[in-house]
């Protein structure tokens, strides 16, 4: 079939009068939104996708914003107070046991390390939350589900996807309980 | 004195296709400051957000500036 615009019998710039006859600038918004020539017709279609981009674009500005609102809450917040979360006891040299400090928080790992010295982290690993599991022979942590690895001294990952280091839960021995005393977000 | 005519279809499209190029890539650079910018922050990073947050803005008032101009 041979297109009626390369022939020549159309001028691709031409309109087609509206049914009431009125002047195009004249005609309700739905007519204009739907235009029955196929050159008004891709020219709105553009119009429309950059009307959706924009639209998009202020939804990643109010993103954007809501992260710096988050950002100023955070500096706010206070550190909960200090509760128990073992027995000495409780744990041979090696040892592990989960709790959550505060109350309702994800879960906490607290591994002991010698007579006397007890580190604690978030367990969910940094990269996709997998529970981390404790290898203390080796110094670590390991997540299982991509093989990630922690520090256990200091929560920093060694090795596998991870590349932020695991939340540390500030904890001391009080008599014969272990007592957590605050959380310290990892600094870049 | 006669009215300015209107761009012909093929010059009004190429006007439109430039515009939308540009957007997209404004668009572009938002996601990626955000995803920078939230990366950043779950590492507990909390110096970028504000600079991201004005630059972010910069590019929607961009944005919006040329829909306006498309849409007068």
């Amino acid at each position: 079939m041979i297109d009626p615009i390369s022939k020549g019998q159309i001028r691709p710039d031409s309109r087609t009068t509206p049914p009431d006859g009125r002047p195009h600038r004249l005609q309700p918004k739905w007519r204009k939104d739907f235009p029955i020539d196929t050159g008004q017709d891709e020219y709105v279609s553009r119009r429309e996708l950059v009307k959706f981009m924009v639209l998009t674009s202020g939804a990643f500005a109010v993103g954007q914003f809501w992260l710096v609102v988050r950002s100023l809450m955070r500096r706010g917040e206070a550190q909960p107070p200090a509760a128990p979360v073992a027995e000495v006891g409780e744990l041979p040299i090696g040892g592990a046991k989960t709790f959550h400090y505060p109350e309702g928080s994800p879960p906490r790992l607290l591994v002991r390390l010698g007579e006397n010295r007890f580190v604690a982290y978030d367990q969910q690993c940094t990269h996709l939350l997998c529970p981390v599991v404790p290898a203390v022979k080796e110094g670590a942590l390991h997540c299982p589900c991509h093989h990630g690895w922690f520090d256990i001294e200091t929560g920093e990952p060694t090795a596998g996807p991870p590349r932020r280091a695991l939340p540390r839960v500030l904890v001391e021995t009080r008599g014969d309980q272990v007592w957590a005393t605050g959380v310290e977000e990892p600094q870049t | 004195m006669r009215a300015r005519p209107p761009f012909v279809r093929s010059r009004r499209m190429t006007i439109i296709n430039g515009m939308l190029l540009l957007v997209i890539v404004l668009v572009s650079l938002q996601l990626w400051l955000l995803t920078a910018t939230m990366n950043a922050w779950l590492a507990g990073d909390d110096s970028v957000e504000v600079p991201a947050a004005v630059v972010s803005l910069v590019c929607l008032g961009l944005n919006a500036g040329l829909l306006r101009y498309l849409t007068r």
